[in-house]
């Protein structure tokens, strides 16, 4: 059983390439962490595994089969994405852009629901939203953006998350919080998740599994513990990096 | 209640209802487009009563059902084409105008920013210069209509990866030439010329009698738009998120764009290039109701259709006998009605 899997995906963005016939696999229950410098390709990947993108050379399998075989629907139905922005050119209430995550369950004459709004305000309450749902979006401060746009992946109910520095915008607390409730709900049932971090620190504490990207093509992938470490992040960012151990656990710390 | 010890549950419980407000509800659709149903027919009767002879109503109800009366001819051959003509052309302007602005994802976009009332009017004034009319000068503003489409559509559909941005640049330039050539006839025409031209540039229904064609082509636009409304929705929150919701963004964009442009290539062809109509009143129904496309373009056909016979009675009845530009009188009804609405709107 597997939630995604890639075949000899190569990906090349403006002469630069991002991966080279790239073979990994996301199970249920793992949670991944994108690692690489600025500029790297870690969202244009994350795009192409979401269908957004077009890859130059393989294959993306979606549960069992090929992406391509799927309807945008269906793919929508199976995976959700966080983009780094989010646009609002017109005014939209928070509860109205929660409840655009049910559009893939939805068929063209049909109206969500009150079940479809019970989900959207479970979402929104996941998140701490819920004394915002009649405040216009372009009212939220850059967290409430952030939580925003999570209330609406879970309401997209998705097997599969893909997300672009979820915890952007968030203050401390917000990011345990958010991190910690993105666990959670990794481990129920059949999901699973991928996301880019620059923090090395929440990457050791929430994921189980990261992929590296180095540049060039080079891509390590595997379990968080033989991955992480001292000299493939000295690699990975060209800058020293120190792991420290202690009874309380471990960081990372540049040096 | 039990769980009233945990804070966050109560809380949930009190806004439970006035939660439903923020999002758009049937009841709430029906009851909207009911009233603009009703808005549109007042409208529609306010301007057959008005004119050269004024009714009451009970004599424009006699002269509507009782083909024996002077009036019964009045009526049906002369104010019911005019009306319904700018009815069909206020709604496809709204119509069209709040097309564009999901699709360039950009307020100040309307029918006209991307070059096609351009097109149409250099069409019509260079048929106007060779002395030609009726037939000639329909055909001519569409023909110069569909060229300025196709010409958008080919210099923005270029190697590049495609951008709202590229394509509002090359529309607005191509507009700005477009502006320039319509500059050049009106320096070159002779005087008599003049007058006809700036008023068909302004906008002006007195020439439109034959409303069936704009109220097929509007009724028609609406009824592909519909079903898609929701995509649309989703279009005006940006591409990648529509996309990644499911929906189909290039397919959409394109059909968009040519929908787009033939209301607009129509509207014009039947009474100029009538400004403010397709800006504004999608942005009315907005302030009021929201974003959400399955209310917002209805409403907005709706909307566009009363305010058009509001200002082409007004145009035909202030001064008469003589006749105003209705685009004048657009404006006029617009600013004041849009700045109030914009003052009083949940935004502020």
């Amino acid at each position: 059983m597997r939630l995604l899997q890639t075949k000899g995906l190569s990906l090349n963005i403006g002469g630069k390439q991002v991966c080279d016939a790239l073979e990994f696999m996301i199970e249920p229950g793992q949670r991944w962490a994108m690692l690489g410098r600025n500029g790297i390709g870690k969202t244009t990947l994350l795009h192409t595994l979401a269908q957004l993108h077009p890859a130059d050379n393989g294959v993306v399998l979606i549960g069992d089969q090929q992406s391509k075989q799927l309807s945008k629907q269906r793919i929508a139905q199976y995976m959700g994405i966080l983009f780094q922005k989010q646009e609002d050119a017109f005014p939209s209430t928070v509860l109205e852009t929660a409840l655009i995550g049910r559009h893939p369950y939805l068929g063209a004459w049909q109206w969500e629901s009150a079940q479809d709004q019970k989900i959207a305000l479970d979402a929104l309450t996941q998140l701490q939203l819920d004394p915002l749902v009649e405040r216009e979006v372009s009212t939220l401060s850059g967290g409430e953006r952030q939580r925003l746009a999570l209330a609406t992946l879970l309401t997209q109910q998705p097997k599969l998350l893909l997300l672009d520095e979820p915890t952007n915008h968030l203050d401390i607390h917000q990011q345990m919080s958010v991190l910690e409730q993105l666990k959670t709900w990794s481990k129920e049932h059949t999901r699973g998740l991928m996301m880019t971090l620059h923090d090395l620190n929440l990457a050791w504490r929430f994921c189980s599994h990261a992929l590296l990207l180095f540049g060039h093509g080079e891509v390590v992938s595997g379990n968080l513990d033989e991955v992480l470490t001292e000299e493939n992040l000295e690699r990975l960012y060209l800058h020293p990096i120190q792991k420290i151990e202690g009874e309380w656990g471990q960081t990372y710390l540049p040096r | 209640m039990l769980n009233s010890k945990d804070g966050r549950l109560l809380a949930l419980e009190t806004t439970t209802k006035p939660k439903l407000m923020s999002v758009l509800s049937r009841k709430q659709f029906t009851l909207t487009l009911a009233g603009l149903c009703g808005l549109s027919v007042l409208s529609l009767l306010w301007g057959l009563s008005q004119g050269s002879a004024e009714l009451t109503l009970t004599q424009l109800w006699q002269a509507l059902f009782d083909d024996d009366k002077l009036e019964h001819q009045l009526i049906f051959d002369l104010r019911v084409p005019r009306l319904l003509s700018a009815f069909a052309v206020g709604g496809m302007l709204a119509l069209a105008g709040a097309l564009m602005q999901t699709l360039l994802r950009n307020p100040l976009a309307d029918p006209y920013v991307l070059g096609i009332s351009g097109g149409a009017a250099v069409g019509a004034l260079l048929m106007m210069l060779l002395g030609l009319s009726g037939f000639w000068l329909t055909g001519g503003s569409f023909s110069g209509a569909l060229f300025s489409m196709l010409l958008v559509f080919a210099l923005s559909h270029g190697k590049g990866s495609w951008t709202a941005t590229r394509l509002l640049l090359t529309g607005v330039i191509v507009a700005a030439g477009w502006g320039a050539l319509i500059s050049f006839i009106l320096a070159v025409s002779p005087d008599n010329n003049l007058r006809g031209m700036l008023f068909w540039l302004m906008g002006d229904f007195s020439q439109a009698d034959k409303p069936s064609t704009a109220l097929l082509v509007m009724l028609i636009g609406l009824g592909l738009c519909l079903p898609m409304a929701r995509h649309l929705t989703l279009l005006s929150r940006g591409e990648l998120q529509a996309q990644a919701l499911g929906v189909n963004v290039k397919k959409m964009r394109w059909g968009i764009y040519f929908l787009a442009s033939l209301l607009t290539a129509v509207a014009v062809t039947q009474a100029g290039s009538i400004g403010f109509v397709g800006l504004v009143v999608p942005h009315m129904v907005r302030l009021i109701i929201g974003n959400d496309q399955r209310l917002l373009l209805p409403a907005s056909v709706l909307l566009g259709g009363t305010l058009l016979v509001c200002a082409d009675t007004l145009a035909r009845t202030i001064i008469a006998p003589q006749q105003l530009p209705v685009g004048v009188i657009t404006a006029f009804l617009g600013v004041p009605l849009f700045l109030y609405l914009l003052r009083r709107s949940r935004l502020s």
